[in-house]
């Protein structure tokens, strides 16, 4: 075994966060690159012109939880030793509707919003400094929304334990559906196409408020 | 410089997995995004009051043995999230100023409510114990229902509330 490499190795807290910038560094990259620096785009995915979000999400799972076991199976993973989270029924639920309807309305969720944020989007600063506000406000109402937050604690249980299936098979399950659902997002993008929108041409981007830095 | 496409989605998708894959085998978490601005928040009300931080049952578990709420992961993640951003928007020749909208939709209208939108995901996020990164994309990759269930009930509502927001994109 040799990851996760910082706690197996011990190493000190500073090249955890040089692991972190590395991590974060390529994480922006690839979230950059998708076009999830684009609300429109992101926007697309509920209206049908543009399913970019699903098919860059369930590929990024799809690889990570492949790759993840892989490396587990040819002993150099310790999936014991990665977080899984846990799971509190009430907060999940809650907290995801809520998260829906800011998506809808701000057409970010947090991570690509400052991603859109680093290359200029001011839509993209309002909806961080927004989100600030939110972690502020959520911190503020701790003692009114904890028992919510804590309510119906089930640990860190994993999806193919409640199922009764194998890992590896629920694994497979999942690429199969996630097949089915890039084989709709394609169907959908044609039906509901949308050329005006997030391409090169689009008026939508607004040239005569664009500053080129 | 004229702006380059964007990437083919599935080939997005796999640098995102191989970045989410590398947290993992590195550091044995996933990604995040929401988490970095709590960390940023804390840190901000611990130096404007120092008093109610410590306090407050919310804040002051961040402060214990001296510890300092910008110097974490998930915070140093969050500054690089922002750089590779920045690098790929340079590489691409999409940096600039602009608020994108669709052409019928005001500059203030995008604002307020891209400033709504932004409030209440990362209260919704720290509710559930992560956004779409934290809790649905890096859950999933764990195989965690916290995961599965956060990832439903984000883009379930998302389809829901839709119809209600659609003047604000098509």
């Amino acid at each position: 075994m040799i990851g996760p490499v910082s706690a197996l190795f011990q190493l000190p807290g500073w090249v955890d966060l040089l692991f972190a910038l590395f991590v974060g560094i390529a994480f922006g990259y690839a979230l950059e690159q998708g076009g999830f620096s684009s609300s429109r785009k992101l926007a697309g995915m509920f209206y049908g012109y543009d399913t970019t979000v699903l098919k860059v999400f369930f590929t990024a799972a799809l690889v990570a939880l492949v790759g993840a076991r892989l490396l587990s199976f040819f002993g150099l993973l310790d999936l014991d030793l990665v977080f899984v989270n846990e799971y509190y029924v009430n907060a999940a639920i809650a907290g995801g509707v809520i998260m829906g309807l800011g998506f809808i309305m701000g057409g970010f969720c947090p991570g690509t919003g400052v991603c859109a944020a680093s290359i200029g989007k001011t839509d993209a600063m309002v909806y961080v400094l927004g989100g600030v506000t939110g972690a502020f406000l959520f911190a503020e109402t701790w003692p009114w929304v904890a028992p919510l937050a804590m309510k119906n604690y089930k640990g860190p249980l994993q999806i193919h334990e409640v199922l009764g299936l194998s890992s590896g098979l629920f694994t497979l399950l999942l690429i199969v559906a996630a097949v089915a659902m890039f084989w709709l997002a394609e169907k959908a993008e044609k039906r509901f196409a949308r050329p005006d929108i997030g391409g090169l041409n689009d008026p939508g981007m607004h040239p005569e408020d664009t500053k080129k830095v | 410089m004229k702006s380059k496409p964007y990437m083919n989605p599935y080939l997005a998708g796999t640098l995102l997995g191989l970045a989410l894959l590398s947290a993992m085998f590195l550091s044995g978490r996933g990604l995040g995004a929401s988490g970095g601005m709590k960390y940023c928040v804390v840190s901000a009300v611990g130096a404007v009051d120092r008093e109610h931080a410590l306090e407050s049952a919310y804040y002051s578990k961040y402060f214990e043995e001296g510890k300092h709420p910008l110097a974490n992961w998930l915070t140093v993640e969050l500054a690089g999230l922002l750089i590779g951003g920045f690098i790929s928007g340079a590489l691409s020749g999409r940096l600039g100023l602009k608020n994108e909208r669709p052409p019928h939709v005001s500059g203030r209208k995008r604002l307020f409510f891209a400033f709504l939108g932004g409030l209440l995901f990362v209260y919704g996020a720290q509710l559930a114990r992560g956004c779409t990164s934290g809790a649905a994309l890096s859950g999933m990759a764990v195989l965690s229902v916290a995961g599965f269930v956060t990832m439903a009930a984000i883009f379930g509502s998302a389809f829901l509330f839709a119809w209600f927001f659609r003047k604000l994109w098509i």
